[in-house]
């Protein structure tokens, strides 16, 4: 697979570490009440979707970005490539 | 049909013309018992337990391709129980003694061979922590030798002990384990299901799952609704997508593992070598071919097929631990989709739908498993609570903070 880096361009997926779902973005509130069932659910249960999805990728053998790389599971195409930290500013975080 | 060397004999000299499919190809009744979801390995095994064990036969098996098709063909077809923790090692020894009767149980050759499992170490540490490993072993009724380089020397002397960043230390042999006929088992378990009167239907797709006030009553298949009393998943692989139908998120992902065959020599290789510090494992087949394999790609995919960079990775692994292998070619190579679970274990256990069961999870080692997870996914569904060995395989136990963390991995090593 062939991750088209916003950055740096094409680039082999062999470089990269893989973490997940992109929702890992966005952490549940520690002070919420229901705190506990929100990190379980975050932490170990998964969508696992057959078709696209969006998922974080680290450049590890790169520049160390974080990417937020939009794939299919059924055929390994990859459709769009972004800048973790796009993704989290554009969604209203403050890094 | 029952086999002999008479018939063997007489089909031969008639040109063999005369052989029978060997189980019927049943349309679906309106109304089942049990559905059992999924014609693998482990659902055949769990049918065939259902109707020997428990005399349950208003049962069917719904696959959506052909008996078989996904991982039990797709396995490198391993047998073992060298498992550390109480809530794993019951249940794989349990597996271990169902597969060394197996042959004789339900009439089929299987091919299971006992040719020895060693799992070889590097260092004073891992020595001491495979020493543990086989006093778990034994606890739980197993076999294991705590081999020393001697040892490994004289059951493999063709490795490369001397290996600068992992030389061969010794290793924890397990005599009883080996290899197995992926395919006949399955087809041993199919036939065994079948003279029972359960239905094997093929080509029946599971498309959605009739639930009513929170109780499972049936499925949406290819072939038209099906209602059923129970309704037993066993589609590991397949599961995230399977149990989303029924609105279920689970602990799992799936995942992409790699296997190769190379093309076959002459008998070198004296059982399944594994080589964890490599990500490396191998044994020869019965044909000669060397069948090996590693770690998975490591991203999510459902696709059968894995990429390049895990193919150099295993091969210079093998390289590492066996130089001798570098002038085998490659003959084939194949991708198969596991189940991630979370903590790297399994799960047999009821969902938050009543009716409806799962099995799955299994990882990167299903197969092992297929005769004792048939046999508990069985004795769950017949009477509604867990065999005694398989009753921390629950879907609840990272809510409840009781993980089985084998190897301290699932999908990925960051969750523990």
């Amino acid at each position: 697979m062939i991750i088209n880096h916003p950055l740096l361009g094409p680039r082999d997926a062999a470089e990269f570490v893989y973490l997940g779902d992109a929702s890992l973005i966005d952490r549940p509130d520690w002070q919420s009440d229901t705190a506990a069932d929100d990190f379980y659910e975050y932490q170990y249960l998964r969508d696992n979707p057959a078709g696209e999805t969006r998922e974080l990728w680290f450049h590890e053998q790169g520049d160390r970005s974080w990417l937020v790389v939009t794939r299919n599971t059924l055929t390994h195409e990859i459709t769009k490539v972004e800048l973790a930290r796009d993704v989290a500013l554009a969604a209203g975080r403050d890094r | 049909m029952k086999y002999s060397g008479w018939k063997v004999l007489r089909q031969a000299l008639g040109g063999n013309k005369g052989w029978e499919p060997v189980w019927r190809d049943p349309a679906p009744k309106p109304a089942y018992d049990i559905i059992v979801v999924g014609g693998g390995g482990h659902g055949l095994a769990t049918a065939y337990y259902l109707a020997k064990e428990y005399g349950l036969t208003n049962v069917a098996v719904l696959e959506k391709s052909w008996l078989a098709s996904g991982n039990a063909g797709r396995n490198t077809t391993i047998i073992r129980s060298n498992y550390l923790l109480p809530g794993n090692e019951p249940f794989y020894e349990l597996s271990m003694k169902l597969w060394e009767n197996l042959e004789q149980d339900f009439n089929y050759n299987a091919m299971v061979s006992q040719r020895g499992v060693v799992n070889l170490y590097h260092s004073d540490p891992q020595r001491d922590a495979f020493a543990r490993r086989g006093n778990a072993m034994h606890m739980a009724g197993a076999d294991a030798v705590l081999l020393d380089e001697q040892g490994i020397r004289e059951l493999c002397p063709f490795l490369d002990f001397d290996n600068a960043r992992f030389p061969v230390k010794g290793g924890l042999w397990q005599p009883r384990g080996g290899t197995a006929r992926h395919d006949a088992v399955a087809w041993g378990y199919a036939r065994g299901a079948d003279q029972r009167g359960v239905d094997l239907i093929q080509n029946c797709e599971v498309t959605g799952f009739q639930v009513k006030n929170g109780r499972c009553i049936g499925v949406e298949t290819a072939r038209g609704p099906i209602a059923a009393k129970k309704v037993a998943v066993c589609v590991a692989g397949s599961s995230g997508r399977v149990m989303a139908q029924a609105g279920l998120r689970l602990p799992i992902e799936s995942h992409v593992l790699q296997a190769f065959v190379s093309e076959g020599l002459k008998p070198i290789i004296p059982g399944v070598v594994t080589f964890g510090a490599g990500h490396f494992y191998i044994s020869q087949s019965d044909k000669g071919g060397l069948v090996f394999g590693g770690d998975i790609d490591g991203y999510n995919t459902y696709a059968q097929r894995g990429n390049l960079p895990v193919v150099e990775d295993v091969c210079e692994s093998g390289m590492a631990l066996m130089p001798m292998i570098g002038r085998a070619r490659l003959l084939r190579m194949w991708g198969g989709v596991m189940d991630m679970s979370m903590d790297g274990s399994p799960f047999i256990d009821k969902t938050s739908v009543d009716g409806l069961y799962f099995n799955g999870g299994w990882c990167y080692g299903g197969f092992k498993a297929t005769p004792a997870s048939g046999w508990c996914y069985a004795h769950l569904l017949a009477k509604d609570e867990p065999h005694p060995v398989a009753t921390e395989l629950r879907l609840d136990r990272f809510k409840r903070g009781h993980m089985i963390d084998e190897k301290g991995a699932g999908a990925q090593p960051n969750l523990h």
